[in-house]
């Protein structure tokens, strides 16, 4: 296998983007991506995307959104993980270069979620169907179940939460494209409206539109288009059952662990040697669980690590400094390419009042449903 | 759902009918071709007991369309004495109640509905030990 | 010989104080309590209906019955609130109570008649030998108008009975029916309210086919009230049913167990049957008991049963009806009863 790299980046405003179709956000995203990489011709595309057939009634996404780029002809699939398409799509798209089939591959996630569909139905489409979603439960609800049952045995507490809201609202104030980007305090958190118990509103990322997008190359043509490459060092994914009452335990992210080993395996580091992550808070209790599973909170527990300052801007480990889901957005099918493009731009330096100092090895963890789905990948400044 | 789907799933949701696996002894709810513990294809068909206890469990605040008039109701994870687990909105007592460790026996009750014209979809839900009726 | 094998209610958890809804409507508890002899009544959930009461009532009556569901061959249920307009409530209950697919299921609708329709028909087939056991349930969640006095009564719960010819818990001594067309409550197809003739519910109705149908059995079997140990009439509010039993001759005393009304409500096509299975449940070997139900358009069915010597080792088997009504309950506001009963409109 070939080794590969990132040599550009696009991506929107995140946020409820009501002039912006589906395919304008994968536009906008895309060409950054090719304008930031310099180059005018792809060999294949691999599409994040949820449900473009849910959320706006349009399925076929792959080949609309390379006719919507004005490249209509070339290899272009949609990727579908839930959540995780993002992150899935990055790993079919790393797999493609790593092969040798493709030189020049754009790796997309886009999601239009403010079109007027029940968004709180599509969501739950992500987990089961039939012994899940029938009986009424919500998104907010099974991640709810998934607290109470670390609060209850693991000791996590819901001021640990607020405090993952917190930080990354710290985080997100300072990126310019986040959707919420301001401070918010362990108060207002606290505070916030009840959804599911114990999650409050502000423990929940929000309904997001946008678009995010990288350009893969191989790492040895690479260095002919940027001196600041980023290369892919290693990919990891694994599944669990959809639905948490068939979990081994409902308070461990199994298949979270299993993508992280198998991605840190390939790239051949320990957790030890990860500088910062991007990790998928789509409720604050999902930070907890998977920094636990991934082992990213050496010496302070996943639960401290937020409150502590270990995972904030400055600490041991900075987790989510993009602002994460929370306040930057969450786009489903788009986020786990903008989890990518925070670490790229963290790796070459580019990151603003972000930036973390010495950052060699950036790690990606995008998950689906409740964690059904897990795919990590790890970066490294070359 | 459409009806055909919801008429499939009858067994599980109307008797709590599930599947053991005869290689490993595994309960399955709902029965699967394929046991997910060996891997086993050989499945005898079990009916769950009525009653278990809580795993896991929430309140529901924000309901989705079909469940506005029922909110807040909790929802919860509850395992059978087979060692079966299934997710069940928990009726019939305060939802701030339901707690992990609890005991509840599970009842008949109407789930869904499709709308006004679409059909009716019944199943069980948990009620508290404490809450059911005393002989 | 035919009867009674097993049997079984099922009454909601949830409440409604009578004075809850006169305050509502701005009227005096106190006389409304008094004239209708009604202090509160079972109100349904969301999630219950006159299918999930069938299917909790029949359990109960499977458990007191022993016997292996699927050699039940017969299963009907009366009601005046059938979840569809146009497919059965039997088969959704015959599925849950693992009973069938071998078996004749119909839905019967005679207004407050059609459970002890359900259980008339149950015993025929038994009798005839066209099937081993059959069961006839009598369940309800019916609506009542806001602001009319049925609202104040209207209200959920039922309960199944079993037939059989072997291994009786209660023997069928005879039974009787009198039905002519009287148009005294009605509902239109469509409607969400039924419609009533006022005062015309009383004499002309109500009156004149409990005692028509009462007085026939009495002669036909030559029993006179002094013989039976209770006697249970449809209990539309508190008052007829005891007027009505005093008109026959009856002691308050044989009345008392089966006037579940004032803390139940009527339950429609479950109320004659479940003041049937809560006379049942303090009956003892022996006892003869008398149950006549009305159901408006109108008819009235009866029956004389007499108490087998296996009743007491089976009564323990299921809730009684004395343990449902002061059971755990929730007292409800007129604003959830609202929501429960669906008189709230929504924009969905």
């Amino acid at each position: 296998m070939r080794d590969v790299a990132i040599v550009g980046a696009g991506m929107t405003q995140f946020g409820e983007l009501w002039s912006s179709s589906l395919r304008d956000l994968f536009t906008e995203a895309a060409l950054g991506a090719m304008r930031s990489a310099g180059v005018d011709t792809l060999d294949a595309v691999y599409v994040g995307n949820m449900s473009g057939g849910q959320f706006v009634g349009q399925e076929h996404v792959g080949p609309l959104m390379v006719d919507a780029l004005g490249v209509a002809g070339v290899p272009s699939t949609r990727v579908e993980s839930a959540c995780a398409s993002g992150g899935a799509a990055l790993r079919m798209g790393f797999l493609d270069v790593a092969s040798g089939q493709s030189d020049v591959v754009l790796v997309a996630g886009v999601e239009k979620m403010s079109d007027g569909a029940d968004v709180t139905t599509v969501l739950a489409t992500a987990s089961d169907q039939e012994t899940e979603v029938y009986h009424g439960i919500t998104f907010p609800g099974l991640y709810a179940m998934i607290a109470r049952a670390h609060m209850a045995s693991r000791g996590s507490t819901e001021e640990d939460l607020h405090w993952v809201s917190v930080k990354n609202h710290r985080h997100g104030a300072m990126n310019p494209r986040a959707q919420f980007p301001k401070a918010v305090t362990l108060d207002e958190v606290a505070n916030s409206s009840p959804v599911a118990d114990p999650l409050r509103l502000l423990h929940c990322s929000p309904v997001s539109d946008g678009g995010a997008a990288v350009i893969l190359m191989p790492l040895e043509q690479a260095r002919r288009i940027t001196d600041r490459p980023v290369q892919i060092l290693g990919t990891g994914m694994a599944t669990a059952s959809l639905a948490l009452a068939d979990r081994r335990d409902p308070a461990v992210l199994d298949a979270v662990g299993q993508s992280a080993r198998k991605a840190f395996t390939m790239a051949g580091i320990e957790p030890a040697d990860v500088d910062l992550a991007e990790v998928h808070d789509c409720f604050a209790i999902a930070e907890i669980c998977c920094l636990e599973a991934m082992c990213l909170t050496d010496g302070c527990s996943a639960a401290d690590a937020a409150r502590s300052g270990f995972s904030a801007l400055g600490g041991r480990r900075p987790i989510n400094t993009s602002g994460g889901l929370k306040s930057k957005g969450h786009p489903v099918g788009a986020t786990g390419v903008a989890q990518v493009i925070e670490i790229f731009e963290q790796l070459r330096g580019e990151a603003g009042d972000r930036q973390v100092r010495d950052a060699h090895i950036g790690v990606t963890q995008n998950m689906g449903g409740t964690g059904a789905s897990s795919v990590v990948h790890v970066f490294r400044r070359v | 759902m459409p009806s055909p789907r919801y008429w499939r799933e009858i067994p599980a949701r109307y008797r709590l009918e599930g599947g053991r696996c005869t290689a490993c002894g595994k309960a399955l709810y709902p029965a699967r071709k394929v046991c997910p513990a060996c891997r086993g294809t050989d499945m005898e068909p079990i009916n769950l007991s009525r009653r278990g206890t809580v795993v896991t469990s929430t309140v529901i605040r924000v309901p989705p369309d079909d469940f506005v008039s029922e909110a807040p109701y909790a929802v919860a994870i509850v395992e059978t004495p087979e060692g079966a687990r299934l997710m069940a909105q928990v009726a019939d007592c305060a939802p701030e109640d339901v707690h992990i460790g609890m005991d509840v026996t599970l009842e008949f009750r109407k789930i869904r509905r499709e709308g006004v014209s679409g059909i009716l979809c019944y199943g069980y839900k948990a009620v508290p030990v404490e809450a059911a009726v005393p002989r | 010989m035919a009867g009674i094998v097993g049997y079984g209610a099922y009454i909601p958890r949830n409440r409604i104080r009578t004075e809850t809804i006169a305050e509502q409507w701005g009227k005096d508890p106190e006389t409304i309590k008094g004239g209708l002899l009604l202090q509160e009544k079972s109100v349904p959930g969301l999630d219950e209906d006159t299918i999930t009461i069938s299917v909790a009532a029949g359990r109960a009556a499977l458990d007191r019955a022993a016997i292996d569901p699927r050699r039940v061959g017969a299963l009907y249920i009366g009601s005046e609130s059938h979840p569809y307009a146009v497919k059965p409530s039997g088969t959704v209950v015959i599925e849950a109570l693992d009973i069938g697919p071998e078996v004749h299921v119909a839905d019967f609708e005679f207004a407050c008649k059609a459970g002890t329709e359900a259980m008339f028909v149950a015993l025929g087939l038994v009798e005839s030998g066209r099937v081993e056991y059959a069961m006839g349930i009598g369940a309800d969640t019916s609506q009542g108008a806001p602001g009319d006095a049925l609202e104040y009564s209207a209200s959920a719960g039922g309960s199944a009975f079993i037939f059989g010819r072997e291994d009786l818990l209660a023997d069928v001594v005879d039974t009787a029916s009198y039905t002519t067309d009287t148009p005294d409550f009605w509902r239109r197809e469509g409607e969400f309210y039924p419609r009533h003739g006022g005062r015309f519910t009383g004499e002309p109705a109500y009156f004149k086919h409990v005692l028509s149908a009462s007085h026939m059995i009495l002669e036909r079997t030559g029993l006179k009230a002094g013989d039976f140990r209770y006697a249970i009439f449809h209990m539309p509010n508190g008052k007829f049913p005891l007027r009505v039993g005093k008109t026959l001759g009856f002691t308050r005393e044989q009345l008392a167990p089966g006037w579940v009304v004032p803390t139940m409500g009527n339950t429609y096509s479950g109320s004659s049957p479940t003041g049937l299975a809560a006379a049942l449940d303090v009956s003892d070997p022996d006892d003869l008991i008398l149950i006549t139900s009305f159901g408006s358009g109108a008819g009235s069915d009866s029956f004389v049963l007499r108490v087998t010597d296996l009743l007491p080792e089976r009564k323990g088997l299921a809730p009684t009806v004395a343990s449902l009504l002061e059971g755990p309950r929730r007292y409800l506001t007129y604003g959830e009863y609202a929501k429960y009963r669906e008189k709230i409109k929504m924009n969905l």
